[in-house]
């Protein structure tokens, strides 16, 4: 009886390892189910989801203005101090004095892409933009102001 | 390291050479950490007599991050995306137990919409954690092509949660009171699409690893954990429901919508490597049976609650459980009325799964343990936090 086990346990074995095998030679010879994508070389072709966290950015129309009043909820809601609002003091033509960014400093290197900031701003000035290639050989690179030299805020956003 | 010394000078557990040994004596290995830098390192310190292990004591410690501690000084919803770095393979499960914790606090009624959608949600993440587990288990065993098998579909569900959530792997989509955003308007298409490819791929995986000889003898009465000892170790999740314990969080102590669902509860009464296996093969089943169930009845209205601007805890102390794809993961808050946390405590069950691995492995072969760990199921992060 002995040996009739030990030849029915080499015949279902031998069936086990050809099932797998099976499985292997299937997609040996269909190559439409390859799926690798070749990454260096397909970036033109590269499509990234619409709401991919990147890095954050802070959107600027043609005349070059934001929409960023300074109100610091981004910096309040970020768990890291990846920002930093920098504020300064503009003469309205009326001369009264009205408060303004001078900076938004964001720091790539401490940022963890969670997107409480964007949620947190109430009059939208900042958005995730999908870039992820964020190797710089300088560290100092990382640290990014947001706001474009000569930009000020868009008429009408309190 | 005086860890090490200290195994050694006890002296009842390691013979020197020369003694009733053969000659050959007692050696304690290190296995890995090949780089303290490199992620996901565990040391255990092994203790062998020849081949056979005597001991197996894991060193803990690489990649503490000291979580607990930072939570203390953020707020309540800055506190949730760093717990997405516990258990990175369940990331949405783990938000969600903290979400819980401070819904239960603030005694804030999430919207159903986004009840069904986190159960959604967190089924997927299942899934694609069991399907790493799968891949990555099957290489330790030594088979190679399983790994690419297991990628591909999970590559799936990481493109749906890309859609959604906007990140891969530490999403950071659930928010006390909800959801962070709406769905994407192609989340239920797809969703489909990939319910229907993984039936149909999850029989090849059966074809490719279960039912082969090879594993099956590299598994089968492998780090046999008795369910007497499952429970007096506190294992959890799929390690100990292979040992026959019901502790399946969303059974017992249903949340979201869980309790409105059809599933089984998988249990195997064999408690070896195997049984282990044969749990999370049909977990990915059932997962799939809850995603079906719900994904063409998401309820329309708010995908979040109404909250204040700041969120403040009332003073006293709040407990909320969840079923991790690893097993049962607490979150304990004490508050004293302020915004952030007194203290937080995080009962992961990675740490208590890998207490059980010394009881398993003592007196079986060295080879046998990398069975015993893939089958465990070990995400260090999350046993050391």
């Amino acid at each position: 009886m002995f040996i009739v086990k030990y030849i029915k346990d080499v015949f279902s074995g031998l069936k086990s390892l050809l099932v797998g095998m099976r499985r292997t030679g299937y997609y040996f010879t269909h190559h439409k189910e390859i799926i690798t994508e070749q990454y260096p070389d397909n970036r033109d072709t590269l499509v990234l989801a619409e709401r991919f966290k990147g890095e954050v950015v802070m959107p600027h129309d043609e005349n070059n203005e934001h929409r960023c009043t300074g109100c610091t909820a981004c910096e309040l809601a970020c768990p890291n101090a990846t920002l930093k609002v920098v504020t300064k003091f503009d003469i309205t033509p009326e001369g009264k004095k009205k408060k303004a960014i001078d900076k938004l400093v964001y720091h790539l290197e401490l940022c963890t892409m969670c997107n409480l900031c964007i949620v947190a701003c109430p009059s939208d000035a900042i958005v995730m933009a999908q870039t992820f290639e964020h190797s710089v050989f300088n560290r100092a690179d990382l640290t990014k102001i947001l706001n474009k030299p000569g930009s000020k805020i868009m008429d009408g956003v309190e | 390291m005086f860890r090490e010394t200290e195994i050694l000078k006890s002296g009842s557990q390691v013979l020197p050479a020369g003694e009733d040994s053969g000659g050959a004596g007692d050696l304690v290995i290190n296995v890995g950490p090949q780089h303290p830098a490199t992620h996901g390192v565990l040391h255990l310190v092994i203790t062998l007599n020849g081949e056979t292990i005597k001991k197996v004591e894991p060193h803990l410690g690489y990649i503490h991050r000291s979580i607990e501690k930072m939570c203390e000084s953020l707020t309540y919803r800055q506190f949730i995306y760093v717990t997405s770095r516990m258990d990175y393979l369940s990331a949405h499960i783990n938000n969600h137990a903290c979400a819980l914790c401070v819904e239960k606090g603030m005694q804030i009624e999430v919207p159903e919409r986004a009840q069904v959608i986190r159960v959604i949600m967190d089924e997927l993440t299942r899934i694609a954690s069991h399907e790493l587990w799968w891949g990555a288990m099957a290489m330790d065993i030594g088979a190679f092509t399983p790994f690419f098998h297991a990628f591909r579909e999970r590559e799936k569900i990481n493109e749906i949660m890309e859609e959604t959530c906007g990140a891969r792997l530490t999403m950071n989509y659930y928010v006390p009171g909800g959801l962070m955003a709406e769905l994407h308007p192609d989340f239920q298409k797809k969703v489909k699409e990939f319910i229907a490819l993984f039936k149909r791929k999850v029989d090849e995986y059966d074809e490719l690893v279960t039912g082969n000889i090879i594993f099956i003898n590299r598994m089968k009465g492998i780090g046999v954990l008795p369910k007497e000892d499952a429970i007096s170790y506190g294992c959890s999740g799929p390690a100990a429901r292979g040992s026959g314990v019901n502790c399946d969080i969303r059974k017992l102590y249903p949340y979201a919508v869980y309790d409105k669902v059809q599933f089984d509860e998988i249990l195997e009464t064999d408690g070896d490597s195997l049984a282990r296996y044969m749990v999370r093969i049909r977990e990915m089943k059932q997962s799939v049976r809850i995603i079906e169930q719900l994904i063409d009845n998401i309820p329309e209205g708010d995908f979040q609650a109404k909250t204040k601007a700041v969120l403040k805890l009332p003073k006293g102390e709040f407990y909320s459980r969840v079923e991790t794809a690893r097993g049962e993961l607490g979150v304990y808050i004490v508050s004293e009325g302020g915004t952030t946390p007194y203290r937080i405590k995080f009962r992961s069950p990675g740490f208590s799964n890998l207490s059980a691995l010394d009881h398993m492995a003592r007196g079986s072969k060295l080879g046998d343990l990398v069975a015993m760990m893939g089958t465990l199921d070990l995400v260090i992060p999350d046993i050391d936090r």
